[in-house]
């Protein structure tokens, strides 16, 4: 899942995507080699540093690269990638990556995002200068450092900026009038469901039409009923990992839940990324909406009122009988920074992440900026964001989470991506059943 | 009337065939620009892709070959077989309702009346406006609580306003607003050729007594045939390749209720990176494409480039 409502590759992509139709599209990414060069020849080195283009974001990026540049001979450039205008940033990154100058530093989600580059040798393993240098591997949260690991166990990527786990939000106001609590554990859910169903008002908000937010529901029965291992297992590509017990389980429960109405009955039709979920849950017509975090931000931008007033968050309920860890979460831990093995100068590159990507200035500039970084003791930092308590709360929650599983999507490697966003839709709309799932995606390769 | 054009017409196309007309035609020289830019951006583009479907290929590295694995796999691919199946209803569908539209507004704006001039060029501001544009604001539109479906869906079948969330509803959401947005195009090709027909046809079935119906009947859709002809090529063919609106308003859902091929195709090289499989999808796109306007272009006469106003 993207890093946050705007920069969702799924409808401004799609708008870029528009230039693409026809038969010469598998191509274009073959004239790749025509990607931004490398500058400066010579004995002066320049870096190419890729990041998502963001308003908010790219500017702090800058400055720690304009504080790095005072003291180096290598100079680094900050390259902000639009994730529109013909193509998304995973394919502008790929074409980068596969042309003779890819970036030497780039943004990327970890894991799945990184996958087919670690595998092909074009990333620098970090994992030695991270053993080695327990100092600043120490100043990262473990869980999220972790998540962004690829495939084969290795780091690749250091954490870049905000942490975004999935939460429970709720209307406060509206469950204080009807005496209704957030809900703990599964059983509390589904009683819920019952009486929000009994008041007219739907249970949960989800916005089903941009696929990833059904993702959320499995992601979490999925944690709260085998704990990251049964995950970890289909990652790794175990054998009959996606028709484990526990993720039929889930499933079954997702459907189990529709049929309880817990989405409400139009669900198909509403849409996150336009704020079609988001202004149903403002308006008080949903009572709660699993989201990311982003979710806090688009209240706080586009319903004031209810943001300051009604909005308020709880973990995922636990599960009786599940083996999973209540204070596990999942989610979008981070974005991170890895550097391409074809650098030319990886040292310089190298030292940028060390020097940059844990100092006080740049984490304070990322709190300032309403993010939770994923650094280590910043409890009584926090309170120069703009949401003090709502940031306190995610850093609280991911520091005591002994696991913090990448959404799926992002996980695993590229070519789940669609039979795992329109499969479980079905399993939404009761076109398929949890058995068929698991069997389709079993067959994925 | 018709007895005698097509007989004349019979003549001439064989006067033409003798070769009386050759000495008049161009050199091949001036076909050079036109080959070189169809060859560079067409041509060579299709032959690299007819290569490429023999690879794999992630986009990173070189393509490796794996021979005929590509087409193969599409061959049991229930997904693509699928897809194809949405992509020829939507295609169908598309026609369906564009055509009769864009037929008549067409025959419609071509009056010279002001009233006319005035309605249809509000009617022609969906041409100027950006694909994403419109289905962005289509998708919100769509929106089940908040949205226009909220207010219509009660009186066309989906009380809660779920159109776009069911497997019919979305396939006919998508449909009106690509007709939405394509119909005046077409409705001006209409409107260019309605006026070229010759005035003295409807003075003729005028004082012959002939009804408006009729004169629609028999005058202007005949002397239009060749116009319906390429506005349902460039209808069938374009929809058979077009996903830009269905990406954005349904993104292929609920499930794949409305995956066309082409999204498909961009699915496997954008999303899942299988270059060497989307291509092959490509040249299945690119062969139906053809076949179908050759098909049309050889059963509806129009290849033989005969003039409707023959005869007169």
């Amino acid at each position: 899942m993207g890093d946050s409502p705007l920069s969702r590759r799924t409808f401004l992509s799609a708008a870029g995507a528009a230039g693409i139709a026809g038969l010469t599209a598998p191509l274009l990414s073959a004239c790749g080699s025509s990607g931004p060069s490398g500058g400066g020849g010579g004995g002066k080195k320049t870096l190419q540093v890729w990041a998502l283009q963001d308003d908010g974001q790219n500017p702090i990026q800058q400055a720690a690269l304009d504080d790095f540049n005072k003291s180096s001979a290598t100079k680094l450039k900050l390259v902000p990638i639009p994730d529109s205008g013909g193509s998304t940033y995973p394919d502008k990154l790929r074409i980068g990556m596969g042309s003779p100058n890819p970036p030497d530093l780039f943004f990327n989600w970890g894991t799945g995002s990184i996958q087919d580059y670690a595998q092909s040798g074009r990333l620098v393993d970090l994992t030695p200068q991270l053993t080695s240098d327990t100092a600043w591997k120490n100043s990262f949260l473990p869980s999220v450092l972790d998540a962004g690991k690829a495939a084969d166990g290795k780091y690749y990527g250091i954490p870049m900026r905000g942490m975004q786990p999935v939460l429970l939000f709720y209307n406060k106001t509206l469950f204080t009038q009807h005496g209704q609590k957030p809900p703990t554990t599964y059983d509390d859910l589904l009683n819920l469901v019952t009486y929000w169903n009994s008041q007219k008002i739907q249970p949960f908000a989800l916005g089903h039409l941009d696929a990833w937010p059904d993702l959320m529901w499995l992601e979490y029965l999925v944690e709260r009923l085998g704990g990251p291992t049964v995950f970890a297992d289909i990652l790794a590509g175990k054998p009959n990992a996606w028709s484990n017990p526990v993720v039929l389980d889930a499933l079954h429960r997702i459907v189990d839940l529709v049929d309880r109405k817990a989405f409400g009955t139009n669900f198909a039709s509403v849409n996150y990324v336009n704020d079609g979920a988001g202004v149903l849950f403002a308006k008080g017509k949903a009572a709660m909406h699993l989201m990311g975090t982003w979710e806090y931000s688009n209240q706080v931008d586009k319903h004031v009122k209810f943001a300051k007033n009604d909005l308020a968050f709880a973990p995922f309920p636990t599960i009786s009988g599940g083996k999973g860890d209540p204070n596990s979460v999942v989610g979008n831990p981070t974005n991170y920074f890895s550097i391409s093995s074809k650098s030319k100068d990886v040292n310089a590159a190298l030292a940028f992440l060390k020097k940059e990507m844990g100092s006080p200035m740049y984490i304070d500039k990322l709190i300032k900026a309403g993010d939770v970084p994923a650094a280590t003791g910043l409890e009584a930092r926090l309170s120069a964001s703009p949401n003090p308590e709502f940031s306190k709360y995610v850093y609280q929650m991911v520091q005591k989470a002994p696991s913090f599983t990448l959404s799926w999507d992002q996980a695993l490697p590229h070519v789940f991506t669609d039979p795992l966003h329109s499969n479980l839709q079905k399993v939404f709309l009761k076109k398929m059943t949890p058995e068929q799932f698991v069997q389709t995606l079993g067959a994925v390769k | 009337m018709t007895a005698v054009a097509s007989t004349r017409r019979g003549g001439r196309a064989t006067d033409a065939g003798r070769g009386s007309d050759q000495a008049s035609r161009p050199g091949a020289l001036w076909v050079l620009p036109a080959a070189l830019f169809f060859g560079v951006f067409a041509g060579i583009p299709l032959l690299l892709t007819a290569v490429l479907s023999f690879t794999q290929w992630n986009g990173l590295g070189t393509p490796a070959f794996n021979g005929l694995h590509n087409w193969r796999h599409v061959l049991s691919d229930g997904a693509v077989w699928d897809s194809l199946r949405v992509s020829l209803v939507f295609m169908v569908l598309c026609w369906v309702v564009q055509t009769p539209l864009a037929l008549l507004i067409g025959v419609w704006a071509a009056g010279r009346e002001l009233n006319r001039a005035v309605l249809s060029s509000i009617f022609f501001l969906p041409l100027l406006m950006s694909t994403a544009a419109i289905a962005i604001t289509w998708r919100v539109l769509l929106d089940p609580n908040f949205g226009l479906a909220a207010t219509i869906g009660p009186y066309i079948g989906f009380p809660d306003g779920n159109i776009a969330g069911d497997q019919h509803g979305a396939v006919a959401a998508v449909v009106v607003v690509v007709a939405w947005q394509f119909v005046p195009f077409h409705a001006l090709l209409y409107q260019g050729a309605a006026r070229q027909i010759p005035k003295m046809l409807y003075d003729a079935a005028l004082i012959d007594g002939a009804t408006r119906f009729q004169q629609f009947w028999k005058i202007t859709l005949p002397q239009l045939r060749n116009t319906i002809v390429t506005s349902s090529v460039l209808m069938l063919v374009g929809s058979l390749t077009y996903f830009e609106t269905i990406l954005i308003v349904t993104d292929g859902g609920p499930g794949t209720a409305t995956m066309v091929l082409p999204q498909r195709m961009y699915i496997s090289a954008f999303q899942s990176f299988q270059m060497g499989y989307a291509s092959v999808i490509a040249l299945v796109l690119a062969a139906l494409g053809t076949a179908l306007s050759m098909l049309i272009v050889r059963f509806s006469g129009f290849g033989k480039m005969r003039s409707t106003l023959e005869g007169i």
